[in-house]
């Protein structure tokens, strides 16, 4: 058997809807806010690979920029998402997102 | 040779993000996350995007994981997960039908955009993306270029007129992010310092009448109320040291 099959964009597409599916479904799912934020790494990803693969497509440098900008947005968003569960979760050692259903410490 | 490898990598991805959504345990949740990460790794140097793969793994595997892993054991909340409680009645089986649908509609547009079905090849579509700004020259990829070349091109658009004030915003944005943690995790002067609060009226007390006495009272009845919070964190501690 042979491997000559071209690997067009479509298939990182789908490969990025499904991850992209699967951190959606994990957000939706899980109770633990750490494995919530890493879901939502997850879908960024996804979101990474469709940026790039569509840069490949249209033969365009802005998709791996996109990429870059995606990335400090997310490192930006994981310090600040785990200094509130560390401030949160100090008070309410429990570690579930339903501690936390109310807008106060 | 491309499509062994992208499957390699596809299911190294998809096997990771099963992981971090169905292992109980948030170590190992944080640690398949970096499988997923690799994978997508591999697919960026696929897609000849070299230097954010090395990103990837230096920034995502490399910093965010870790971060992630020492916030769990800092907080020591690494233990499993209770799947079975439902709090919202039947929340687990909708999310999977959204989930679901969300995925089917993925991979319907993912097809939809296929060179192949809608009959727009995509030499077409290379001739209509960039129109402006000194990006011109440095905007488009050339093909099977070498990794030096892909950073190089990188750069140039980042500083080029195009890109260079979002880049200002992402340095703002970092700034932000770093003054922002500093501030949620400091602990506040009230947790702080309770005990010189607390040392004086005593003192006070003893050498001074009995009215003394009261409006200190008084004035302490707000104090006593941050004094509270460090007993309560008495249990969080004794977490900890068990953790260690």
């Amino acid at each position: 058997m042979t491997f000559a099959m071209a690997i067009g964009t479509e298939y990182y597409l789908a490969l990025s809807a499904l991850l992209f599916t699967i951190g959606a479904g994990g957000l939706l799912v899980r109770r633990n806010p750490l494995i919530m934020f890493m879901c939502i790494e997850l879908m960024l990803n996804a979101a990474n690979l469709a940026f790039v693969s569509f840069g490949k497509e249209m033969n365009d440098l802005g998709g791996q920029i996109s990429v870059l900008f995606v990335l400090v947005v997310a490192a930006a968003e994981v310090v600040i998402g785990l200094a509130i569960v560390v401030a949160v979760m100090r008070r309410r050692p429990k570690a579930s997102i339903d501690e936390v259903s109310v807008l106060r410490g | 040779m491309e499509a062994v490898t992208f499957f390699i990598a596809a299911l190294i991805a998809v096997a990771g993000a099963c992981g971090v959504v169905s292992l109980k345990n948030p170590v190992h949740a944080a640690l398949s996350l970096v499988a997923t990460l690799f994978g997508v790794a591999i697919h960026f140097i696929n897609l000849e995007a070299y230097f954010l793969a090395a990103v990837q793994v230096i920034v995502y595997a490399g910093a965010i994981v870790i971060l992630f892993l020492f916030v769990i054991m800092l907080l020591g909340v690494d233990r499993a997960e209770d799947m079975e409680s439902d709090p919202i009645i039947g929340q687990r089986q909708l999310a999977l039908l959204a989930t679901a649908g969300l995925l089917i509609l993925g991979i319907f547009i993912a097809v939809a955009f296929s060179g192949e079905v809608t009959g727009v090849p995509p030499i077409e579509a290379q001739q209509s993306t960039f129109e402006g700004g000194l990006a011109i020259d440095s905007g488009s990829i050339s093909k099977g270029v070498p990794p030096e070349q892909n950073i190089k091109e990188i750069g140039r658009a980042l500083f080029s007129t195009r890109y260079v004030f979002a880049l200002e915003i992402t340095a703002l944005l970092l700034t932000i992010g770093v003054v922002g943690a500093v501030v949620l995790t400091r602990r506040s002067k009230s947790e702080l310092e309770p005990i010189p609060v607390v040392e004086p009226p005593a003192l006070m007390r003893n050498s001074e009448g009995e009215i003394e006495l009261a409006l200190n009272e008084d004035e302490q009845s707000p104090i006593e109320e941050t004094i509270d919070p460090p007993a309560e964190d008495l249990p969080n501690e004794e977490v900890e040291v068990n953790g260690e």
